[in-house]
């Protein structure tokens, strides 16, 4: 087996220095009824040849979105990720090294840690940012319980416009640790509705721009409200590249930024892994989640990185931490932030205005189809429209012609009475070829 | 005040002038192949790009006041600058790659880059969450074939693919047991959850963390779950036990059978924390233990990278009790052709909710898949006993000038040390720790578990071969003899060839700097 | 001078009671990095938990010794933790609290009784 590098005679040497027979005898401690004898029923040792060989057929099974007109959305964005990128984050000192505990030997790690928070808190608007969680979604859920921390209130409130997905991840987290939910009826721009929910008992309210249907909304007012309420406001932004164009989470006031960093460096992965970025205003990060990289010195006094403020973590908090986290998405940041720091501000922002471009572009081509109407009335790079029939059924009918047309608004929530709404999603990536294909088998299929 | 963790560690150097100079200053910071590298922030960049974009046309945008004026601060920075920042950086980590990571508890073996390659075709990578069924249907036989390797390996009827690491995973399992329990309508009799004393402290976070109370269940002499005491503490008001196994002081649970069999006895479910299932794999099944829930971290155990921190990833193994209550989503096999089950009604009317807004993390499960069939049944076997034999040999190499917490009988894949060899030398784990890392390696997992005093946990991993297992060996025999001649120097003042001497983390602790800030009349204003 | 197994202190001053962690607990936990104080008007029991201190390796509750209500949490231990270090039984203390029941002070340990009872640890 190529990754095993002991011989038999290897084997036979240290087992002579153990003190033992066989290797049976390092196992005795298992009971008898637990030991197994010869191999599981799986398939044997394989070269890479063959491994190769097998996992191409199966991803030769799956339409990949650079083949084809390509408009999906709704919390995962296909971009382009610059070469460098990849080849950096596969440098063995990058991939192949552990959380970054010993930091005399984990510098580079560490550095681009607190560079990644610092470009995270930049791009949010906010104070500071922790060192990654898992995703947009976890990150979310993680943003309600420590508003409950802060406030010491039990009751968070959802805008009809943050991504369904999103709401039952946080449910299912934050009512095991029983906090109170309420959840909006899906809107298509009424993320101010969440201002008449608050009462004394909420902790915060979670709105979400550019939210799902795409609408961007200004959130000055809600972030006012819930201040004189005394409860938080948790921003959630699903598409990172969206803050290059829009007034940031932070200007607006937010208390807690709750982001999907995937849009940055990072791949669609049929969802993961992805990076969630966590961000919040100086006086809470004692309640902040997660792992964070501070600035500091070493016993000569040369500037160094450590993990700090870990006292808030599971390894020494135990049943008293803030959240049980443990792993953060490391490479995933580290992806986000080599590309963050190729754009720079002038490319994000350049970035940001062509993915707003080609969205301006589709919803143009798109609004001329008979008996389709735009529902959405400011966006960044996605936007929603009725169709005069189901849109899972067409976005079927479409994917049969190779065209990807978005995402079904009922994949995410069934049964609210959107059946018939389509998310429609273009990025830098999104050719005016694309764009007319897909507006001609719209015609057609709308019409058939 | 509540209990102090009296076992820890020095946390900010002791000013320390070693008698020769280790390090001799140069002129400009570099040191020979180590350069000096300066935050991004501190580049020329401020208004450079490294991409290439065509003009944006600029036309009809309607969003008015909602855009962004003020600066955002971020540097940018040509390719080639790039390229040498991380690069710089990147000479400054240890790695696997480098050598042996014998990080107790983490599992570092060898990251094969065929996984890396697999991860990367297109038909994986560019493929999107929510695209049609239709058009991911490789992708869901992967899910598949990887849930059943894993259901095949544990002898376990389901699988939650869906937890995003293993912490993640420990809690997708506890509250599929807090389900179980509601749905029977004993929650509310079932508060607590018993933790021996030696687990990881993810164990107890995550149980507080459900709501559970958190009983810790002693350990014997000879490092194994006390199992009287569990007993004892075992009633209708528990709600499950978190046992590792092998467990954290690198020993298989002999009285696991009596363990879970006391445990449903009471009406509990038995969560296994699967962080050392490298030790079995292939060999032992925890199904056949009586386990009703496991996390497999499948960053350590089945290879995918640890990357600096993650990304990790935790699928859920369940028994048949639990797996109704999985979360969304899940694939099936439908024989000719794999769905996805996305919402919580149906068959799935049962599930506790949902992890995370997608499907899991699908690049870690093409990592994990390709490593499995690679190595195969057979070669999965030999895993699990090349990583016990590599402990083993370093436990018995190392026992006359080390002291091992417990020396009678096997350890299964890592093996654990105290400090009480160190009595008298004045120099702590840490310090050895730290001299650890001037001879090139990494140093172990240090201070865990909390059960052993300065414990010194190290886990070779199987990819380690006898040559480099003798080099480690070699190195701490050497250096458990400098300690034990009085070279207290070499210890305390460690290390003196990384890029940093020791780090001053109560000065990083008390007043926060968690990122850079502009000084003074910096202007970062992009164009 | 008071103190509980908990290692707390509590100094009597008529009703006031000034409350802080010992030396000995001050030195386990090593360099103090963050306190958090009880704010003003607080009530809380005897045992129970209105404080919080960490330390880079450990974190801990602190129990009040004695029922009462916060008449004052020592604000510049925010700014300033590592005083708790350096003065433990002085500058260091944590809050004042006005105590409702001043014979709770008899079920506590004086100075010779702890550090008798240090000696068993």
């Amino acid at each position: 087996m190529r990754y095993l590098p002991l011989t038999p005679d290897d084997r036979t040497a240290m087992l002579a220095a153990i003190g033992a027979n066989t290797i049976d005898d390092l196992f005795v401690d298992v009971p008898q009824p637990a030991r197994r004898e010869g191999f599981v029923d799986l398939p044997r040792v394989s070269g890479e040849l063959e491994v190769e060989r097998a996992l191409v057929a199966l991803a030769a099974k799956n339409t990949a979105a650079g083949t084809v007109p390509f408009f999906c959305g709704a919390g995962a964005y296909r971009h382009h990720v610059p070469a460098t990128v990849d080849h950096i984050i596969q440098r063995s000192e990058f991939l192949t090294s552990y959380t970054p505990y010993q930091p005399e030997i984990a510098q580079g790690t560490l550095q681009y840690l607190y560079e990644f928070q610092t470009q995270v808190a930049n791009l949010t608007g906010m104070d500071v940012a922790n060192a990654s969680l898992y995703d947009g979604s976890t990150a979310t859920a993680e943003g309600v319980l420590m508003a409950t921390r802060v406030t010491r209130r039990n009751k968070a409130v959802f805008s009809g416009g943050v991504h369904p997905h999103y709401v039952r991840a946080s449910e299912t987290v934050v009512h095991a640790v029983g906090v109170e939910t309420v959840s909006l009826p899906a809107a298509i721009d009424a993320e101010a509705a969440v201002i008449d929910a608050i009462d004394k008992d909420t902790a915060c309210v979670v709105v979400q721009t550019p939210n799902v249907f795409g609408t961007a909304t200004d959130v000055t007012k809600i972030a006012e409200a819930a201040k004189a309420a005394g409860a938080l406001l948790i921003v959630v932004v699903t598409e990172a590249v969206s803050m290059g164009l829009l007034k940031s989470p932070g200007e607006m006031g937010a208390d807690i930024v709750a982001a999907e960093g995937q849009s940055i460096g990072n791949a669609l992965n049929y969802g993961g892994p992805y990076v969630g970025l966590f961000a919040c205003r100086q006086a809470l990060i004692r309640q902040m989640p997660g792992r964070l990289c501070g600035e500091t010195v070493d016993a000569d006094g040369e500037r160094g990185f450590v993990l700090t403020l870990s006292t808030r973590e599971q390894h020494i908090r135990r049943d008293k931490a803030t959240s049980n986290i443990c792993t953060n998405s490391g490479l995933c940041c580290l992806a986000f932030s080599i590309h963050m720091s190729l754009l720079g501000e002038t490319g994000l922002r350049k970035l940001a205005l062509l993915n707003h471009d080609k969205a301006l572009a589709t919803r143009e081509a798109l609004a001329a189809i008979p008996g389709v109407e735009v529902l959405t009335p400011r966006f960044f790079n996605e936007f929603a429209i009725r169709l005069p029939k189901p849109a899972a059924e067409v976005v079927d009918a479409l994917a049969a012609h190779r065209i990807l047309a978005g995402v079904p608004y009922s994949r995410l929530a069934p049964g609210t009475g959107m059946d018939d709404v389509l998310l429609v999603a273009a990025t830098e990536t999104t050719l005016d070829a694309d764009i007319k294909i897909l507006a001609e088998a719209l015609t057609r299929v709308l019409a058939a | 005040m509540s209990t102090m963790n009296t076992v820890g560690r020095p946390t900010a150097p002791v000013p320390h002038q070693p008698e020769h100079d280790y390090k001799h200053p140069t002129l400009t910071g570099g040191r020979g192949l180590l350069q000096d590298e300066h935050l991004i922030f501190e580049s020329d960049g401020w208004f450079k790009t490294g991409v290439d974009l065509p003009e944006p046309r600029g036309n009809g945008s309607d969003l008015g006041a909602l855009v962004r004026h003020d600066p955002i601060g971020l540097p940018g920075l040509s390719e080639p600058q790039a390229m040498r920042h991380y690069v710089r950086l990147s000479q400054k980590n240890h790695a696997i790659d480098l050598a042996l990571y014998p990080l107790g508890s983490c599992t570092m073996k060898h990251n094969p880059r065929l996984n890396e390659k697999m991860a990367r075709l297109p038909g994986f990578s560019d493929i999107h969450p929510l695209q049609p069924i239709s058009t991911v249907q490789g992708a869901l036989e992967l899910m598949d074939q990887l849930a059943h390797w894993l259901k095949t390996l544990t002898g376990m009827p389901a699988v939650a693919m869906s937890p995003k690491a293993g912490a993640h995973g420990e809690l997708c399992g506890l509250m599929a047991i807090r389900a179980a329990h509601e749905a029977s309508g004993e929650h509310a009799r079932r508060r607590k959850v018993l933790v021996p004393t030696s687990a990881h402290g993810t164990n107890p976070a995550t149980a507080a963390f459900v709501g559970y109370t958190v009983v810790e269940v002693a350990q014997t002499a000879d490092g194994r779950v006390d199992v009287a005491d569990l007993a004892s503490k075992l009633g209708d008001d528990v709600a499950a036990i978190m046992v590792t196994n092998p467990n954290t002081c690198g020993l298989f649970e002999r009285d696991i059978l009596e363990i879970s069999r006391l445990t449903h006895e009471a009406g509990a479910y038995f969560y296994c924390d699967g962080a050392n299932f490298n030790a079995i794999v292939g060999r032992v099944r925890p199904g056949d233990l009586g386990v009703d829930a496991m996390h497999i971290n499948l960053h350590k155990t089945f290879s995918t990278p640890h990357g600096g921190g993650g990304p990790g990833s935790g699928p859920v193994v369940l028994s048949a009790a639990l797996a109704p209550f999985a979360p969304a989503p899940w694939v099936v096999n439908d024989g000719d052709s794999f769905r996805l089950v996305e919402r919580e009604e149906d068959e799935a009317a049962q599930a506790f909710g949902r992890m995370c807004a997608f499907n899991g993390q699908m690049g870690m499960f093409v990592r994990a898949l390709s490593y499995m069939m690679s190595h195969g049944s057979d070669g999965l076997r030999q895993v699990a006993e090349d990583a016990v034999l590599n402990a083993n040999y370093i436990k018995a190499r190392l026992s006359d000038v080390m002291s091992a917490a417990f020396p009678d009988g096997p350890c299964m894949h890592e093996a654990l040390f105290d400090d009480s060899w160190l009595e008298g030398t004045d120099i702590t784990t840490l310090d050895f720790a730290k001299a650890m890392i001037d001879e090139g390696f990494h140093p172990m997992t240090m201070y865990f578990p909390l059960v052993v005093h300065g414990a010194m946990l190290i886990e070779p991993t199987e990819t380690e071969s006898k040559q480099e297992l003798d080099r480690f060996i070699t190195a701490l025999r050497a250096l458990a003899a400098a300690a034990k001649a009085g070279d207290v120097e070499r210890f305390k003042g460690a290390p003196f060839h990384a890029p940093l001497r020791r780090l001053d983390e109560t000065r990083a602790a008390r007043a926060p700097k968690l990122r850079w800030s502009a000084p003074e009349g910096h202007n970062m204003a992009a164009e | 001078m008071h103190f509980t197994k908990d290692h707390e202190w509590v100094r009597l001053d008529g009703d006031v009671a000034t409350v802080g962690i010992t030396k000995h607990a001050a030195d386990q936990l090593g360099d103090v990095v963050f306190v958090e104080t009880p704010e003003a008007g607080k009530t809380v029991a005897a045992k129970d938990s209105f404080a919080v201190v960490e330390s880079v390796k450990a974190a801990s509750d602190v129990y009040a010794p004695v029922s009462g209500e916060v008449i004052e949490g020592n604000v510049a231990l925010a700014t300033s933790p590592e005083t708790v270090n350096a003065d433990p039984e002085g500058e260091g203390w944590f809050a004042k609290l006005k105590v409702s029941d001043a014979s709770q002070l008899d079920t506590l340990m004086d100075r010779a009784a702890y550090d008798a009872f240090l000696a068993t640890l």
